[in-house]
């Protein structure tokens, strides 16, 4: 075991891709939750992983073919919203049997599809840290308005109508960015590394949470807590970041008591 | 005194895939709480919706005074089990002013909607609605799961600080409609 490469500038830009990422996928996450709609995340993580293998086998930019997948899972959703779960599960489908017999019949795919599946965070560039910090420039404060229209329509879902409002492009606008947060994170992070911080964080927000306000930041630094010790821990045992990252989260919420059925 | 006209509801005729309710005739204005009476299955809550287009409206009108702000309070509400929300925040979203809430609720705004008793959430949640900035206030059962202190303290609030709204309410209760209503509105079955 060795520890030494985590000072390594190789690894610098991965770090702070993945760090970044670990911040906004659990505040993405706080509101998927809010909606009943965590699903969604894994939906779109295997459509961005799809699209990013399609993308690479036309010769294109894996970024740019995960986040337009993800992009169009998340239309998709918008305007079938009375699908629901249903729509999620038909997306991960499609995309997974997508995604399998394209690493199973290109050999260009083969090892992209396992960086993927398997999280491979060390091969990040510094093109996905420039794309996230633009992300993050433009998701963070769009949540922050997003917020109350999002609370409301789940505790007060005729607020908006009942004041002649359409509250659907608010809850279409989150969902896209709700995809684009997700597609960037799959192809940096791998499918279930993304999913893991989306869906584990919130779980120590909504159990320790005073108030919404506290509930966020707590699953923030449970995020990016949890995504730090994984990443250390993935390089200095030399092992794939998504399996350690995803099995230290859960392991977190086993240790720390949160107790689902409350949820 | 009556205030300015906020409502004007004309042979109201509403439901979902057919009509359900109606007609119903009555004007409201500022400052007035029309109950709205009549024996379960008479469409009460129907017609309360169809005021904001909750539902389909079939027949007759509902005029509204221009830029008309309604809040409605529905009944039922999700489970909040291991929400991490306080009353605070809920009060926020609607934009609603906690002056005036019942001291037993007004020391616990800072608390998770969790740990307040069936009552409180009640009437937190009816308050959010009632006090959100709002012309015409819709209540639908608004006395349901509130113990004798909410009750008692709804009776109290609406019967002197309503003054700048009008209000619509839907009870079974008729000893609280007799309290707090200026006039009631018989629907039909």
């Amino acid at each position: 075991m060795s520890f030494e490469l985590l000072f390594d500038p190789l690894f610098r830009v991965p770090f702070a891709t993945g760090l970044l990422l670990a911040a906004i996928l659990p505040l993405i996450g706080m509101y998927l939750r809010l909606r009943n709609e965590w699903l969604a995340a894994l939906a779109f993580a295997q459509m961005a992983s799809a699209g990013a293998l399609v993308a690479m086998v036309l010769d294109g930019p894996m970024l740019a073919g995960g986040v337009l997948a993800a992009l169009l899972a998340a239309l998709v959703k918008g305007l079938l919203a009375r699908a629901g779960a249903s729509a999620y599960a038909l997306m991960m489908l499609l995309a997974w049997g997508g995604g399998v017999l394209l690493v199973a019949n290109h050999p260009l795919a083969e090892q992209a599809g396992h960086a993927l599946f398997d999280g491979q965070l060390y091969f990040t560039g510094e093109a996905h840290l420039l794309v996230t910090a633009l992300a993050a420039v433009v998701v963070l404060p769009a949540l922050a308005w997003l917020s109350r229209p999002l609370l409301l329509a789940r505790f007060f879902p005729e607020f908006y109508r009942a004041r002649g409002q359409n509250e659907r492009p608010r809850l279409l606008l989150f969902d896209l960015l709700a995809g684009l947060v997700v597609a960037l994170a799959t192809v940096s992070l791998g499918v279930m590394a993304a999913f893991a911080l989306v869906f584990v964080p919130p779980l120590f927000g909504w159990r320790f949470g005073r108030g919404w306000r506290s509930a966020l930041v707590l699953a923030a630094l449970a995020g990016m807590g949890g995504y730090s010790v994984a990443f250390a821990l993935s390089l200095g045992l030399d092992q794939p970041f998504g399996p350690v990252c995803a099995s230290l989260l859960v392991m977190l919420i086993v240790v720390t008591g949160v107790k689902l059925d409350r949820m | 005194m009556a205030g300015d006209l906020l409502l004007r509801v004309a042979g109201l005729r509403a439901g979902y895939a057919g009509p359900v309710a109606g007609p119903l005739d009555f004007e409201l204005r500022r400052g007035e709480i029309v109950g709205l009476a009549g024996p379960n299955g008479a469409g009460k809550s129907t017609l309360l919706k169809a005021l904001w287009g909750g539902v389909r409206v079939f027949g007759g009108e509902v005029h509204k005074a221009p830029g008309l702000q309604i809040s409605h309070q529905a009944q039922g509400f999700d489970d909040l089990r291991g929400v991490p929300l306080s009353g605070h925040d809920l009060l926020g979203l609607t934009g609603a002013d906690p002056a005036g809430l019942p001291p037993w609720l007004a020391g616990r705004l800072g608390e998770r909607l969790d740990r307040l008793s069936g009552g409180q959430l009640q009437f937190l949640r009816l308050w959010a609605c009632l006090a959100a900035p709002a012309d015409l206030v819709l209540l639908d059962e608004p006395t349901n799961n509130l113990d004798r202190a909410g009750v008692a303290h709804l009776a109290d609030w609406l019967g002197r600080a309503h003054g700048g709204q009008g209000i619509v309410l839907v009870s079974h209760d008729h000893a609280f409609i007799d309290q707090v209503c200026t006039r009631v509105v018989e629907v039909g079955a």
